[in-house]
């Protein structure tokens, strides 16, 4: 069954489910994989640092300072283990070029999730990141793959 | 003083809608004599809408999608973003330039100067309808442009505003031309202070 995770949403799963999240533009998509036992997580997040808001209220899934933290806590619950756990992150594109770099929270986007990913230990072991569109993103538990797809460029497979 | 938009009551929406009209049919006006048809607007909804649900409320994420992106300077933060589909680039390309088939994900240089033109040209309108109605001072920044689905391009306006909060305001309207409907949509965008300095001048606080 495909799992659909919206904009601010995160789910896991296992196989034979498959994590789907639709036309990431400057959001980033993070899956993360237990190789082992195959416990997976998608997180689509749309900011990166919650700290800067005066309120994170109701939605900590649109940060990725709280998102990943959160959904990485549900996978070590759901039986992932620490040291099998890897990532793979698509997204943060510039959508509309603008003189000002101020908007460009696709790469700020980009660095946070890299930032914690880090801070929790997870290496990045493939990415598609930034440019100037949209991406579609498939994770298959089963196989680890990241399937991307674009208007642009058709389909990837990391 | 206005926090959020869920904090806007009935009157706030009834003073949106008044604005979107005027401006709108400024912004028709303007297209009308650029393209030389008839363009009506229809009369435009006030939505606040979840950041899932705003972009649902235009088709499918994956829709494919042109689109203008107009920023706004001055005493108004925010954007107009005007989305263009297939449809309607056709008819519009057509005008210009005779094409009758597009392919929105190929556009040459001359057709996607031509649709950021139209999206210039209807964002600074509607701005200076609003400019004169308000007093307030309101400019519109160089337009750019995308072709790319719809969710991927919703996401700029629906990343700005979570900033703020987890709410997007959009004052939107379909786009006629010659009583053809086109569902191109043409979405003003304002920021919670800019709403609150523009109640402000208008008296409505």
């Amino acid at each position: 069954m495909n799992i659909s995770v919206g904009i601010s949403d995160w789910k896991t799963c296992k196989p034979p489910d498959v994590l789907v999240t639709y036309a990431l533009g400057s959001c980033v998509g993070i899956c993360l994989w237990d190789k082992m036992n195959r416990v997976s997580g998608l997180s689509h997040v749309m900011l990166p640092d919650s700290s800067t808001v005066s309120k994170v209220g109701e939605n900590r899934m649109k940060f990725a300072d709280t998102a990943v933290p959160d959904m990485h806590k549900k996978m070590l619950q759901s039986g992932a283990l620490q040291r099998n756990l890897v990532a793979k992150i698509a997204g943060g594109a510039v959508m509309f070029a603008s003189a000002s770099s101020q908007f460009n929270i696709g790469e700020r986007n980009v660095e946070a999730v890299r930032k914690v990913l880090k801070f929790l230990q997870i290496p990045i072991i493939a990415h598609d990141t930034g440019k100037n569109y949209g991406r579609t993103v498939f994770f298959h538990p089963e196989t680890g793959k990241m399937e991307i797809k674009s208007s642009a460029h058709g389909v990837t497979t990391l | 003083m206005l926090e959020k938009y869920e904090d806007l009551n009935e009157m706030h929406m009834d003073v949106l809608r008044e604005i979107g009209n005027i401006g709108s049919s400024n912004a028709s006006t303007a297209l009308s004599s650029m393209i030389g048809r008839e363009i009506k607007i229809q009369l435009p909804a006030v939505k606040i809408l979840g950041f899932q649900a705003a972009i649902d409320h235009y088709g499918s994420p994956e829709d494919l999608i042109a689109a203008v992106l107009v920023r706004l300077k001055g005493n108004i933060s925010g954007m107009i973003l005007l989305l263009i589909n297939k449809a309607f680039a056709e008819v519009v390309l057509d005008i210009f330039f005779g094409k009758k088939e597009i392919d929105l994900m190929n556009l040459d240089e001359n057709e996607i100067s031509a649709l950021s033109e139209i999206g210039n040209i209807m964002g600074s309108s509607y701005m200076n309808a609003i400019a004169t109605l308000s007093g307030l001072n309101i400019g519109v920044e160089a337009p750019s442009f995308t072709a790319d689905m719809l969710g991927a391009v919703m996401s700029v306006p629906v990343i700005e505003f979570g900033e703020v909060g987890d709410k997007l305001l959009c004052i939107d309207k379909d786009i006629l031309i010659d009583g053809v409907p086109l569902k191109s949509n043409m979405m003003l965008i304002p920021t919670v202070d800019s709403l609150s300095e523009l109640f402000g001048k208008l008296g409505v606080l």
